[in-house]
């Protein structure tokens, strides 16, 4: 293979980029070695520029016959020590549950991403938001936890990805980007970082024992009974971990907020729109915006002020992570849900007539 | 006048194999493939720069059982673990130690795209015509007319298909570097075994591409037989219907386009190994 000149964009200046992009080359930044992928609309300029990128860094990219092949080929690479990457949509995120299970089983660090599409099923190649559930509460089988962000910008894109992959090495454990499918096809402006990603000893890996030590052995086996609840345990203690440090959220709440909306991901961003709209019409409304999706941020929702008649949550799914929303509220308050499916995304003015029904301004309801 | 003994042996375990009873049953060739693949470690000096990959089934424990790093895969995913050590670590020696169930059914996928890549992983391959781990039940190594958990009257060729003869299509990829079967129902054919292994390895050393080495041998305990009657129907039963030999060499072939490999597959030796 050629090694031709880098065409990396410049740091610390901003450059207009397409999400899926962005993100191939923040993975770059943050020191990812390898990426092993399988073409999906609309994730396929991700893999496309790994393809032509990952040559210049003397890294690894290499399309797998499946995505059921790109996950296992990530558990080999982590294992042996590497940073390394794999994405996809929906559908192939499906295919690659049973890996990112043996994963998070083996204890091995590694980012997979998901620029989501409407389900079930084939469902569409447009934008949904109906991978939550998949994402936030299990996916493969066992009892496993993923720290799963959703941006929300091709910024917030790039510095959660780079965020991804600190994350996973410092617990040894699979990390999730959850776009969807309008982020990874946007193009915005986007100021890459100019250091150098930090060294992580491993010396747990299989790098050939190379005189230096005895084996190493990556595995998520344990046939004893008695071992595997205290792998469990062990695994459950670091997931405790994670719920306590890795929350990261947004929130605004203006005083005198009447409603809160919830959202992430580019629905936030209409959301915004939506509250900008209300404000004109003299309605105070605020917004949680969950950044990571696991762990949830409950605590965001912990001391809103008395002004708050109701949560509106709004999603491109049937309502997924409105449950945590519920739960984070435990009956405090009611909770409104508004979604669209199947590829639609809300619009500012859908939003804002739900935001109104939240707060009881509906044309013709008295306050 | 010194009273030193020297002790020169002539039989020792080999340092590539752990000191620890496996779980194989008793009478199955497991532990002798295991041995045969300790000792080309030891003898290649590879114990230090090989990682292993387990599989699903039998020979899932093999992590245990090598003193090389391993990894353990999904069923049937051991070649694409391979890759993925093997693409970010190419100084390393990549194996994987798989069975029929994993590599000829669930895996098939992998195995043969691992082949047409020439990735240079070495595959050591266990056929013994069943799925053991989970009780006996039909592979499609299983022979026409066997009986198993899941054959109970045979296997019917009309209703599930014939043996697959996964060396033979390997050996067709311009990818594949070294192919071989062999048998493990005596010592002579233990001693090709070991040969071919040790070949397969070599291959890798020298970067030629993607090697297996295919193992006819026994369970004794899902065919209920006896060892040695297992041994014998190896002989009489499989190797007719696998025919022994090697189906691509990269040093006999030369050349390794598709039409070369398949006058290869063509010329092998039917099986030295029968009567």
């Amino acid at each position: 293979m050629t090694r031709s000149a880098s065409s990396a964009p410049a740091g610390g200046v901003p450059v207009l980029m397409k999400g899926n992009e962005a993100l191939g080359e923040a993975a770059i930044r943050a020191g990812c070695r390898a990426f092993f992928g399988y073409p999906i609309t609309p994730q396929s300029e991700l893999p496309a520029y790994m393809a032509r990128r990952m040559p210049e860094e003397d890294g690894v990219f290499l399309q797998a016959e499946s995505e059921l092949a790109a996950i296992n080929m990530v558990y080999g690479a982590a294992g042996a020590g590497v940073r390394v990457m794999t994405s996809s949509s929906s559908p192939g995120i499906s295919l690659k549950q049973e890996g990112i299970s043996y994963i998070a089983g083996a204890e091995l660090p590694a980012v997979i991403v998901n620029i989501m599409r409407g389900g079930p099923g084939l469902g569409s190649i447009m934008p949904g938001q109906s991978d939550y559930f998949q994402a936030t509460k299990g996916g493969g089988h066992g009892d496993y936890r993923l720290v799963v962000y959703g941006p929300a910008t091709v910024q917030e894109l790039v510095d959660l990805t780079i965020r991804a992959f600190n994350v996973a090495d410092r617990y040894r454990s699979p990390v999730m980007i959850l776009g969807d499918g309008i982020l990874g096809q946007m193009m915005e402006p986007v100021v890459f970082p100019t250091e150098k990603p930090a060294e992580v000893a491993k010396p747990w890996a299989t790098t050939g024992r190379q005189g230096t030590r005895g084996r190493n052995v990556v595995n998520s086996l344990y046939l004893a009974a008695e071992e595997l609840e205290a792998h469990n345990l062990r695994l459950q203690a670091k997931f405790a971990e994670m719920h306590s440090n890795e929350v990261i959220y947004e929130s605004i709440i203006p005083d005198g907020a009447e409603v809160v909306c919830v959202a992430y991901g580019t629905t936030a961003r209409v959301v915004k729109s939506a509250i900008a709209m209300a404000r004109q019409e003299g309605i105070k409304v605020g917004l949680i915006r969950p950044i990571s999706l696991w762990p949830f941020p409950d605590e965001a929702f912990v001391n809103l002020p008395d002004t708050v008649r109701s949560v509106l949550t709004v999603e491109m799914s049937a309502g997924q992570m409105v449950e945590d929303v519920r739960l984070a509220l435990n009956g405090r308050l009611p909770v409104h849900f508004y979604g669209r499916m199947g590829g639609m995304w809300p619009i500012p003015r859908d939003v804002l007539a739900e935001i109104k029904k939240a707060a009881g301004r509906e044309a013709g309801v008295a306050r | 006048m010194s009273s030193i003994v020297e002790r020169i042996p002539v039989y020792e375990p080999p340092k590539s194999l752990s000191d620890v009873s496996s779980h194989y049953c008793p009478g199955c060739t497991h532990g002798a493939t295991h041995r045969i693949v300790a000792e080309v470690m030891d003898e290649l000096g590879l114990t230090d720069k090989a990682v292993g990959i387990a599989s699903v089934g039998c020979s899932v424990l093999a992590y245990n059982y090598f003193e090389c790093d391993m990894q353990q895969a999904a069923h049937g995913r051991a070649p694409a673990v391979a890759t993925g050590v093997k693409r970010v670590r190419p100084e390393l020696v990549v194996w994987t130690y798989q069975g029929d169930g994993d590599l000829a059914s669930i895996g098939t996928n992998e195995v043969i795209h691992a082949a047409l890549r020439g990735e240079k992983i070495t595959v050591i391959f266990i056929n013994n015509a069943i799925y053991g781990m989970t009780g006996g039940q039909a592979a499609p190594t299983t022979l026409i007319g066997q009986k198993t958990a899941t054959t109970p009257f045979g296997r019917d060729k009309s209703w599930s298909g014939s043996p697959i003869h996964l060396s033979e299509m390997l050996a067709l990829q311009e990818g594949a570097a070294f192919i071989a079967r062999t048998s493990t129902h005596n010592p002579a054919h233990l001693g090709r075994t070991r040969a071919a292994i040790k070949r397969a390895f070599q291959t890798q050393l020298e970067g030629k591409g993607f090697s297996l080495v295919e193992i006819l041998s026994t369970c004794p305990t899902n065919w209920g037989m006896t060892p040695v009657e297992a041994l014998k129907w190896v002989e009489e039963q499989m190797v007719p219907v696998y025919p022994l030999g090697i189906f691509k060499d990269w040093q006999a072939d030369g050349a390794r386009s598709p039409a070369a490999a398949g006058a290869a597959a063509k010329s092998a030796k039917p099986a030295e190994g029968g009567k």
